[in-house]
């Protein structure tokens, strides 16, 4: 993660942000084709369960890099009743450097060849979708990440992951090299029968691999921690931090020291990992600790409403931080947002996202719970597939 | 039962970075050129199937045994330059700035893979390394798991044998740019830096 400089945006100096203007989904999930023009300000889409607003939001979550908001296989994506017709997500967006083009698909399939992705910008096709990376900014809140604070450290560790993913695109490649070296080592020691030499060749790779990925989850965490104490928005104030063998050490030790105590943890855990089929020490047992500053309390014992205003606040973070970095407003999804916040937290919730300028798409099931955007927003109806201005 | 056509189509498919489209666009160029390009290529493969050998000393793919480049007297024998494959062997040999020996091992240790230490030319490594009055044998392997592991494997078993161990640096490539590397190149770059005057 390259090295930059934390200044709030202020109104006179604030950038552009990244819009959609045109929106084009064919053949995709609950929708046959639909087509929806729409302005900067943020978009409300609201209607019944069921209706596809959460399609819209993963359709959209789909211009960037990766597998969407929901992780979906791509023939998950794919509408049944238009099977043979492979779907597609076509956007024109608004962009600091001007129009920008993006198309994205699976590709038709043909014998051999595995089910892929086609990514198409400014018209040319891309060698892959990571191509997207660099002209789209984009992140997302959904119901499914409520559960982040209560569940197990893996879902919070993955959620950090895909946060540095966002600043630093080769994190993804550490996690997965770490990830192939801990499972060669697991199967050695299965086995049985492996070479103390082969598993120390193993456990050096792992130890390198977990010190950068440790580094680059704590250069996050630093950058997110500036960005929350100059917030000034309503919502409680995580105290965020990310604890494992390797961030506690590398805050106070040279990272090769570091890479030392992790090989001599793998060494002295041999036997029982064998015997357990897991890895006691590593970067993968590593946790996003997150809270409530103001009550000095754990964001798990925290209300469901507050852990709900702890994520919101900590998003709220990260899109400003996205901002900076990449001089541009990112796109916001914001799916069923209004669940769990009072009017009060709500009114913040759509201050905040207007003092940020960027487009943020939300839904839910309540026109009513976004009357306060009202004046700014542009509201659709979602029902069947369908999309209607309001 | 499949037509000529198709089972030349489906072999070809199976060849590394052909797929069955580039497989039936080459089966079709071949029957249109039956004289010029079908026939010189089964004649082509029938001799390399039946004169290509695997070098029993290094482990490379020549017309002979000992290879051309195991019996070049002009190649220093104490450097012994040790890669995964015959492609990587390749590759070095286009850079052309090697003027050492080779050994190719065969592969890279893989748990997942099932690839052990017995199923890679690491025994016939130790003895060249032992016998052949080797002083230096450099570690030119791939910076993925793999690679890396077999190559900590290697070391430990080279170092006790009394010969130089040496592996090829990790850093800045030629013409890159330091604005544009991962922070771990970087670190690696730093790690492995030279004195400069």
């Amino acid at each position: 993660m390259g090295a930059f400089k934390l200044h709030a945006p202020t109104a006179s100096n604030a950038p552009a942000a990244l819009a959609i203007g045109k929106l084009s989904l064919f053949s995709f999930r609950n929708y046959t084709e639909v087509r929806i023009h729409c302005d900067a300000a943020p978009i409300v889409l609201v209607g019944a369960n069921g209706g596809g607003k959460t399609n819209l939001l993963e359709a959209i979550s789909l211009l960037a890099p990766g597998r969407g908001l929901r992780r979906a296989l791509l023939a998950d994506l794919q509408n049944r009743t238009l099977s043979s017709e492979p779907w597609g997500v076509a956007a024109d967006l608004d962009t600091p450097d001007g129009p920008l083009v993006i198309g994205t698909g699976r590709a038709p399939c043909s014998e051999g060849t595995q089910d892929h992705r086609l990514v198409h910008i400014n018209g040319q096709p891309a060698r892959s979708a990571n191509a997207l990376a660099e002209p789209i900014a984009l992140t997302w809140i959904t119901p499914e990440m409520d559960r982040l604070v209560g569940e197990g450290a893996t879902a919070r560790r993955k959620f950090l992951d895909r946060l540095v993913y966002s600043f630093d695109p080769a994190h993804g490649a550490r996690v997965r090299r770490y990830d192939k070296a801990m499972r060669e080592r697991l199967r050695l020691l299965r086995e049985g029968r492996a070479e103390a030499v082969w598993l120390a060749g193993l456990e050096s790779d792992m130890a390198q691999t977990a010190v950068a990925i440790a580094a680059a989850r704590l250069h996050m965490i630093r950058h997110l921690r500036t960005v929350l104490a100059e917030s000034d928005d309503p919502f409680p104030r995580p105290l965020i931090a990310a604890r494992g063998t390797a961030e506690d050490q590398l805050t106070d030790h040279p990272a090769l020291q570091v890479e030392d105590t992790l090989r001599a943890a793998f060494a002295r855990a041999r036997s029982d990992d064998a015997q357990h089929g897991t890895c006691a020490v590593g970067a993968h047992r590593s946790d996003l600790r997150i809270t409530h500053r103001a009550k000095n309390c754990p964001a798990e014992s925290c209300s469901t409403g507050e852990q709900k205003a702890l994520l919101i606040a900590l998003m709220l973070a990260y899109v400003r931080l996205l901002t900076i970095q990449r001089d541009m407003a990112p796109l916001f999804l914001l799916d069923d947002i209004a669940a769990h916040l009072d009017s009060c937290r709500r009114a913040a919730l759509f201050d905040a996202l207007r003092a940020l300028g960027c487009q943020a798409w939300l839904t839910g099931t309540d026109q009513d719970d976004f009357a306060a955007l009202a004046p700014y927003a542009q509201f659709f109806r979602v029902t069947d597939g369908q999309v209607t201005l309001l | 039962m499949l037509s000529p056509l198709d089972h030349l189509a489906r072999q070809l498919a199976r060849l590394p970075g052909i797929g069955p489209r580039s497989a039936r666009r080459m089966v079709l160029h071949m029957l249109k050129k039956r004289e010029g390009v079908m026939y010189p290529l089964i004649d082509s493969m029938t001799r390399a199937a039946e004169q290509v050998k695997e070098c029993t000393t290094c482990g490379n793919l020549g017309g002979s045994d000992p290879c051309e480049l195991c019996t070049d007297r002009t190649r220093d024998p104490t450097l012994l330059c040790v890669v995964e494959s015959v492609a990587d062997l390749w590759a070095m040999e286009r850079a052309r700035v090697f003027r050492g020996r080779y050994h190719v091992l065969g592969g890279t240790l893989s748990a997942l893979d099932g690839v052990r230490p017995a199923d890679l030319r690491i025994d016939k490594l130790l003895t060249r390394a032992n016998d052949a009055g080797v002083k230096e044998v450099i570690l030119a392997l791939n910076a993925t798991v793999e690679g890396q592991t077999t190559a900590h494997y290697l070391a430990e078993r080279l170092v006790p044998i009394g010969v130089s161990v040496t592996r090829l640096a990790h850093g800045l490539p030629v013409g890159g740019e330091l604005d544009h590397l991962d922070d771990g190149t970087l670190a690696a770059a730093l790690l492995a830096r030279r004195q400069a005057g």
